[in-house]
């Protein structure tokens, strides 16, 4: 479904990423954990071409992201009309939710479908209506983001993605920038997803989430995957030293 | 002495309601100059690529630079020399409009560079080409922000446009200098000039006003549902208002 081989990326000097290989299957769920400036979010924004990696191949359902075939076996680097094409199949959920300021839920929803797929404005609004049932918001049709709680903000923004039915999904620390109380409410929509077998890969610190949520969790450090399992075993059983310390940390045990 | 029947007579004077309306007509196509010249030159300073970035940069540079009075001479009574001959309504419109363009790519580069990265990059990730995001995403947003300040703009150059009458443009104020040659009413003629020029900008003024509402419904409407509106965005305005008023 999506896969991605030895993903290097710099900023200036700084190696952020470090030869990361990851493959998700069909209906994963994977959930990427690890301390702050490992490097995770990074990774995550490389497999939708956000950051584009300095070395490494990102392939959804096999297609190589930003480059086509050229003549004589080469690739070319992909139009800006192509990327955008294999970017529809690749949902993101931000940190910020970064919801469009100027339209409304419905009309942020409707936004993928009318200007990308070129659905009609009212086949679209049908499809924004359900997806906000889905998300427990169809009462908030109307209401620009900034009348909306975060919690509210980021459902609909998880809508958002799902109106363009992508292949996968990746959320970026969904529930980072959320206050307590709301946390709930967008894991809940996750959960969801995952039980009606959507892809997922997600960045994030709620570790319980991980464990009930994930086939298989992954912790990255120094951006490397250090060591990867199904949570029953990472998350009781860590091998490394290095994710026994960080998992001591986040779950406040000593 | 000042003499009012003269005054209420060219109060409603043809020839200068003419001319007024002219200088309303050179406005809007000098902004629409100016405007095209604008984002052109925003969306070039924007870019990466040096040589996009340079000549707007060298544009935005020289236009500010030196005063549109000597611009329009330069286009008009200048460029012939060179072969390239241009009539009045072109020279002012081109000199007007590409002089106005100069400050129109700062305003409206401040506005897009005020909308979040985070628009942009949702925007992306949902499959929008570069394009597409600009048009629907980014543009309406950074509108809300130029809107204001282009409106301050307009209201200047209706102003500014009066300075063509030095290149024989009949426009409004170019009228009332040759009325004034015939009738010798100095006073009283230049009364209603500077009349007509303030009924121009009132009634912009009113136009503004609309279409600062449209653009900020969003906020409005979540000022209606929790307070005051963000007031960031005035913050952006009053420095870019400023830094145009320099003219």
């Amino acid at each position: 479904m999506i896969e991605a081989k030895g993903i290097h990326k710099f900023f200036g000097a700084n190696h952020v990423l470090r030869g990361v290989d990851i493959e998700v299957t069909r209906g994963e769920v994977v959930v990427i954990i690890g301390p702050s400036g490992s490097g995770k979010s990074t990774f995550l924004r490389t497999l939708n071409r956000l950051d584009v990696p300095d070395r490494g191949s990102v392939r959804i359902d096999g297609t190589l992201l930003g480059y086509r075939p050229g003549n004589g076996g080469g690739l070319i680097a992909a139009s800006d009309a192509m990327l955008s094409a294999q970017r529809r199949h690749v949902g993101m959920v931000f940190q910020q939710f970064n919801l469009f300021s100027h339209m409304t839920a419905l009309e942020n929803i409707m936004s993928g479908p009318v200007q990308v797929l070129r659905h009609s404005r009212k086949e679209a609004a049908r499809e924004a209506r359900r997806l906000l049932e889905l998300v427990a918001l169809e009462d908030k049709a109307d209401f620009y983001p900034d009348q909306l709680s975060g919690g509210q903000q980021q459902r609909v923004a998880i809508a958002r993605s799902l109106a363009m039915h992508p292949k996968v999904m990746l959320f970026d620390e969904p529930t980072s920038a959320l206050d307590p109380e709301m946390v709930a409410e967008v894991l809940q929509v996750m959960l969801d997803l995952t039980r009606q077998g959507m892809t997922m890969i997600i960045v994030t610190h709620e570790i319980q989430f991980a464990n009930k949520a994930a086939d298989r969790i992954l912790f990255m450090e120094d951006g490397e995957i250090v060591e990867q399992g199904r949570p029953d075993e990472l998350v009781a059983n860590p091998r490394n030293e290095r994710t026994q310390k960080f998992l001591r940390l986040v779950t406040g045990k000593v | 002495m000042w003499d009012w029947s003269t005054f209420f007579h060219y109060l409603h004077s043809l020839y200068l309601i003419e001319g007024a309306g002219v200088s309303l007509g050179l406005s809007i196509g000098a902004m629409g100059i100016g405007l095209l010249c604008g984002l052109a030159a925003a969306l070039m300073r924007m870019s990466r690529n040096p040589l996009l970035r340079q000549p707007a940069t060298f544009y935005v540079w020289l236009f500010r630079g030196t005063p549109v009075l000597v611009q329009l001479i330069i286009i008009y009574t200048g460029l012939p020399q060179l072969g390239i001959k241009l009539g009045v309504l072109a020279s002012a419109l081109i000199g007007l409009g590409v002089n106005e363009g100069a400050y129109l790519a700062e305003i409206i580069r401040a506005g897009i560079s005020a909308v979040p990265r985070g628009q942009f990059e949702a925007a992306r990730s949902i499959g929008m080409t570069r394009t597409t995001t600009m048009r629907v995403v980014v543009m309406p947003q950074a509108l809300r922000i130029i809107i204001p300040p282009l409106g301050n703009s307009f209201n200047g150059l209706m102003k500014t446009s009066s300075l063509a009458s030095v290149i024989s443009m009949e426009e409004l104020l170019r009228r009332t200098e040759l009325l004034i040659q015939v009738q010798f009413k100095v006073l009283e003629i230049f009364i209603v000039a500077a009349i007509y020029y303030l009924i121009l900008t009132t009634l912009w003024g009113f136009v503004q006003r609309r279409l600062e509402a449209h653009f900020s419904r969003s906020v409005t409407a979540s000022a209606r549902s929790r307070g005051p509106a963000p007031e960031m965005a005035k913050l952006e305005l009053s420095e870019v208002v400023l830094s145009h008023d320099s003219t």
